[in-house]
């Protein structure tokens, strides 16, 4: 494998079940994502880009194929990735401090350094005053919020965000949009987003991969070349937006034609 | 963001209004309605008073002031606390067994579905059993003192426990333990920060519904063969004839039995405070 791929997919197969149940989720997918990338997953719902995150993280193990991470094979769960998805995933039963403090306290961090820590990072991502907050308290993007706030804690050098705003109105996911750019501007991880919104996939990554029906397979690419750091309000705007949507919308429309009908 | 917010505010705010006004409905009515449920008692109790002797045979019913006569004899002499205390103590113990054993059992064969395959009939035919019957067995085992009690006791609970602990673990939120896997969390970081307080709830269903349970093992127990305890105090005083003496021995049971339930609910209130917090 080339050395400056951070993630990279080689002919990854995933099927689930067998016999009459079986199901092809990914069928031959390779893919070479560089560190401090943001590429984002577009498919019809149900296509398998989620089952793909889940395979990166090591969640799932690959029916044939391999996935590298950092040059190494994931062969058992992915613990240098941070995962978000659609649902938040907080501990019902903890407050927003016991929450992100979570993953250090699982390193065995002592409860004054990661309450600390996870106090700093409260703050950091606009969450300050709600530390003793239980989840069913706060709202859909306080919760984002905790949840982002947590991921980041532990320092992952890679984001898995599964339409981690996808429960969002469009307000609240364009405040979400412009906090991610900014954390994504101070730590410049790699992140594959996995969503819906071409829009959004158009506003914060530099590629767009978009994959088949299910059994998913690379489509095709487009990558986004708007300038960095990004305004997510102004940019939607800009002419170059706009032939970038229309570009990829052309070939969606292509792709996802029978299932229009 | 901040727009936002304040909207999130207002909105809780109508929110815990609405649930202000219905609490304030309620809470009118609680003392009011605990005034008609003293009223009612009262009125069985005098009518049982009233009909005992005259619309039914007073050996058959006995009448409330001979039953409040016969506690007090019991409570004045003392000889009471020594039946309680039995009671309480192979209860206590016997939930306690029954409680860890099903705690446990439930928590290893939820995590293993192997394991629980394979154990699915056996443990199915062990609940379709009368456990009651086993009491010969646990006599003969444990002697006619205090363990045989603990035993049955605890051979009730436990099947209870067992059941909603297992459910508890295997309803525990599949998302929730892989973001802790991600987190790079151990096999026993797992259970006891994911599945433990999730499936606490469930656990806690379990142990509510085992209390009575607990009694009813020792109570029968008791009433089987024994020398001391209420189930003991029942059976001697039904053998003797003397029914202000059952009804005597039914009424400290039942005031037992409404204790254990009340220290279980409030347990499990603090355990919960999340939950109540939340809604």
């Amino acid at each position: 494998m080339s050395a400056e791929a951070m993630i990279e997919l080689r002919s990854l197969h995933k099927t689930f079940g067998t016999g009459a149940e079986e199901v092809r989720a990914v069928e031959g997918v390779d893919l070479k994502i560089s560190p401090r990338e943001i590429v984002a997953f577009i498919g019809p719902s149900g296509c398998g880009k989620s089952t793909l995150l889940n395979m990166i993280a090591g969640l799932y193990e690959a029916t044939a194929g391999e996935v590298y991470y950092n040059g190494r094979e994931v062969t058992d769960v992915n613990t240098n990735v941070g995962y978000m998805t659609q649902k938040d995933n907080l501990l019902p039963w903890r407050n927003v401090l016991d929450n992100v403090a979570l993953p250090l306290e699982i390193n065995g961090w002592s409860r004054e350094r990661r309450y600390e820590a996870a106090r700093a990072m409260i703050a950091h991502v606009g969450l300050d005053g709600f530390e003793d907050k239980y989840s069913s308290e706060l709202s859909g993007g306080m919760r984002k919020r905790a949840c982002l706030a947590r991921m980041l804690l532990y320092g992952p050098q890679a984001l898995l965000l599964d339409e981690p705003f996808a429960a969002l109105d469009a307000q609240l996911r364009i405040a979400m949009h412009e906090l991610l750019l900014r954390l994504w501007q101070e730590n410049q991880q790699t992140i594959v987003l996995v969503t819906h919104d071409l829009v959004e996939a158009i506003t914060l990554a530099d590629r767009v991969v978009v994959f088949t029906k299910r059994p998913a397979r690379v489509a095709f690419e487009q990558a986004i070349d708007l300038p960095r750091p990004r305004d997510v309000q102004a940019v939607r705007f800009t002419k170059h937006f706009q032939r970038l949507y229309d570009t990829i919308w052309q070939r969606l429309r292509e792709e996802y034609v029978e299932e229009k009908l | 963001m901040t727009v936002r917010l304040d909207t999130d505010q207002e909105g809780r705010a109508v929110r815990s209004r609405k649930r202000a006004a219905r609490r304030s409905a309620a809470e009118i009515g609680t003392p009011a309605m605990a005034v008609l449920q003293v009223a009612f008692g009262v009125l069985i109790l005098v009518v049982w008073q009233l009909a005992a002797g005259r619309l039914v045979d007073e050996f058959m019913v006995s009448n409330p002031l001979a039953v409040i006569s016969r506690l007090w004899e019991w409570i004045a002499s003392g000889t009471i606390w020594i039946h309680v205390w039995a009671t309480v103590y192979a209860t206590l113990v016997g939930f306690a067994i029954g409680a860890a054993a099903g705690v446990v059992g439930g928590v290893w064969l939820g995590l293993s579905p192997f394991l629980s395959r394979l154990l699915n009939p056996y443990i199915w035919a062990f609940n379709a059993l009368p456990k009651v019957a086993l009491a010969p067995l646990f006599i003969l085992w444990f002697g006619l003192d205090i363990n045989s009690k603990i035993a049955l006791a605890a051979v009730l609970v436990v099947f209870l426990v067992f059941v909603s602990t297992f459910s508890g673990v295997r309803e525990v939120d599949r998302d929730l333990t892989d973001s802790l896997r991600l987190m790079g969390a151990s096999r026993s970081q797992i259970l006891f920060k994911v599945v433990l307080p999730s499936a606490t709830s469930w656990i806690f269903v379990g142990l509510k519904t085992s209390v009575p349970y607990a009694l009813i093992g020792t109570i029968i127990g008791e009433m089987i063969a024994a020398n001391r305890g209420l189930g003991y105090l029942v059976q001697l005083a039904g053998s003797e004839f003397d029914t202000a003496g059952v009804f005597a021995a039914l009424v400290v049971i039942s005031v037992l039995a409404v204790i254990f339930n009340e220290i279980v609910g409030s347990v499990q209130l603090r355990m919960e405070g999340w939950k109540v917090v939340g809604r």
